[in-house]
């Protein structure tokens, strides 16, 4: 690790709150993949004994099950999981295609960098929500155009980010020096300006992460998104909000995951830029 | 002014224009027809059908059809409510939104930035930490999640407020839906206020200000407000934007006779002409709002109207 991370590192750790919000993440990451595993039960069995049961702890229901008598536990953390993954997904994507495009554009500058931050500006005027919405409709749902749709929407900033980072590293002098040498374009972008970039990438990656679960779980809630049988975090929530009066936890268990997922994420990428020391975009 | 103003105007009107095209061909582009899934019809039953709502022409036929209608103001039948027009739909469903949307804003504005400046003002102090708090909890939650949990306290247990349900004329309906709608922004745009604040409150002039014996009062009011709401008027879009998306799912769960939930059931049953309607609607709304916000920046900011 280079000094400047290990500063930065040590940064984030001596701030209490991202530092506890990141252990959170990775307790809740290492439930969703591990918890399944030590319950009898699977996500989508159905126990006709034990329906709509408060949590506790009789067949190891320990968050109690639903209208279906499936149980809570292991669906709230597939289901985190499943969100978990979209979120993970959807920003690798965008991530790719935001830098590529920025560095691009920011590299060449001049009319290419005109026309391509044009085009920005026009999708950006979209509502692209609605669009997306639009689309699922029109196409059907499934998983895959979830991912390129939440992608297409969150490219955008990525790319703006990069650009404008990209622009003010191009005039280092060791780019200069770089171009004096005859090193490619293709070479300076990859080799002198992208780990230049780390840091930026980094911040809004995860700051892109809470977005996204949130957009999916949002799509989800309204039966845009995940469809049965597969859970996510948004479906359970809209379960829950149907069975208020008959069972409460239905709402409460997978809506406070999902709040918690989202505030320690949030946390975390406020505390990765104040160690990384970015400016915002 | 007028001439930024008209420059704006020339840049949304073509952005307006794109996107009812390219809903319109997305659309038609569709595999399979509207009527495909419902069981399957006689043919000559289905050729009526196709002949009615004008799917036998060539599309772009259609496109002109759609296109010339809508200059009057009207979006087509509704595929899946018989009885009624797109256009009416829209008609009984937008003062609703328009009506918790607006009060969301508001509310959002009205706490949200004396919030900010209250802790800005009072910086490291327990209330500014407990006003910070609150703001990233409501940031945290979504809407989705808030609504049902105040229905579940307000509705269920302490049986104050309805759950959900809608009388004409009753604000009890509208105000755990507003309340949940607006927190999210409410919360960020204290967080904005108050990091802009801090920001402004360490220039010279504010120092001067002070130098001079103004009291905080009128430093805040006069000199440090119009400032740090910068970032506040270029959030507003965003604001406006999570607001209306917000308002799907607020609608749809408590049952809001709105936009918004006509577009998720339209969503759901797949009825393409009112589907394509209400984003059309949402996004000359969204617009409109954009265009709005650029007027007050530019108020706010002599700046931006010199800028080319």
């Amino acid at each position: 690790m280079s000094a400047p991370m290990q500063d930065a590192a040590g940064r984030f750790r001596s701030n209490p709150a991202a530092f506890a919000a990141a252990l959170i993440v990775a307790c809740i990451v290492v439930l969703s993949i591990a918890g399944p595993w030590f319950s009898p039960n699977g996500h989508d069995t159905l126990d006709w004994l034990h329906v709509a049961m408060r949590p506790g702890l009789p067949q190891a229901h320990w968050f109690g099950t639903d209208r279906l008598g499936r149980d809570l536990f292991v669906r709230t953390l597939v289901g985190t999981r499943v969100s978990l993954t979209v979120g993970l997904v959807a920003s690798a994507v965008s991530l790719l295609v935001g830098i590529a495009y920025g560095a691009v554009a920011g590299y060449f500058g001049g009319r290419i960098d005109h026309l391509m931050m044009r085009v920005i500006e026009i999708i950006s005027g979209l509502p692209l929500i609605f669009f997306v919405i639009f689309i699922t409709v029109i196409f059907g749902r499934n998983i895959y155009l979830l991912f390129l749709s939440i992608g297409a929407v969150a490219w955008l900033t990525m790319a703006r980010i990069v650009r404008g980072q990209t622009m003010s590293i191009r005039r280092e002098e060791y780019i200069e020096a770089a171009v004096a040498c005859g090193a490619s374009p293709a070479r300076i972008i990859l080799r002198h300006v992208l780990p230049n970039l780390v840091g930026v990438v980094v911040v809004y990656a995860t700051l892109s992460v809470p977005q996204i679960i949130l957009f999916e779980s949002f799509l989800s809630f309204l039966g845009l998104g995940i469809q049965e049988p597969s859970v996510s975090l948004g479906t359970l929530v809209a379960d829950g909000a149907g069975e208020l009066e008959a069972a409460p936890w239905m709402l409460l268990i997978p809506g406070a995951f999902l709040a918690l997922l989202m505030l320690c994420l949030n946390l975390c990428g406020d505390g990765l830029r104040d160690a990384l020391d970015v400016k915002e975009g | 002014m007028v001439r930024y103003f008209l420059m704006r105007l020339a840049t949304a009107v073509p952005t307006l224009f794109i996107i009812v095209t390219l809903a319109f061909f997305i659309m038609r582009a569709a595999p399979g027809g509207p009527f495909d899934q419902e069981q399957t019809l006689a043919p000559d039953i289905m050729e009526n059908l196709q002949n009615a709502y004008g799917l036998d022409q060539p599309v772009w036929r259609q496109y002109l059809r759609y296109m010339g209608s809508l200059t009057h103001g009207d979006f087509g039948p509704s595929f899946k409510y018989k009885d009624f027009t797109v256009t009416e739909l829209i008609k009984q469903g937008f003062p609703v939104t328009l009506r918790l949307g607006s009060i969301a804003i508001a509310l959002a504005l009205l706490l949200g930035i004396p919030l900010g400046v209250i802790a800005a003002v009072r910086h490291n102090t327990a209330l500014d930490y407990a006003t910070m708090s609150l703001a990233v909890l409501g940031i945290a939650i979504p809407a989705f999640v808030l609504l049902p949990a105040l229905g579940l306290l307000f509705g269920i247990y302490l049986r104050w407020l309805p759950v959900a349900g809608w009388e004409p004329g009753s604000p009890r309906y509208l105000l755990l839906p507003t309340v949940a709608l607006a927190l999210p922004p409410l919360a960020y745009i204290a967080r904005l206020t108050r990091s802009s604040m801090l920001e402004v409150l360490q220039s010279h002039y504010i120092r001067t200000a002070f130098a001079k014996g103004l009291p905080l009062r009128s430093v805040i009011l006069r000199h440090a407000l119009r400032p740090a709401l910068m970032p506040v008027a270029s959030y507003l879009v965003p604001a406006i934007a999570a607001i209306m998306t917000g308002s799907l799912v607020v609608e749809s769960i408590a049952g809001l006779p709105g936009i918004g939930r006509y577009l998720v059931q339209g969503a759901v049953n797949r009825d393409y002409t009112l589907v394509l309607g209400m984003v059309i609607i949402y996004s000359a709304l969204l617009i409109g709002m954009g265009l709005l916000v650029d007027l007050l920046y530019a108020w706010l900011d002599p700046r931006v109207r010199v800028r080319p």
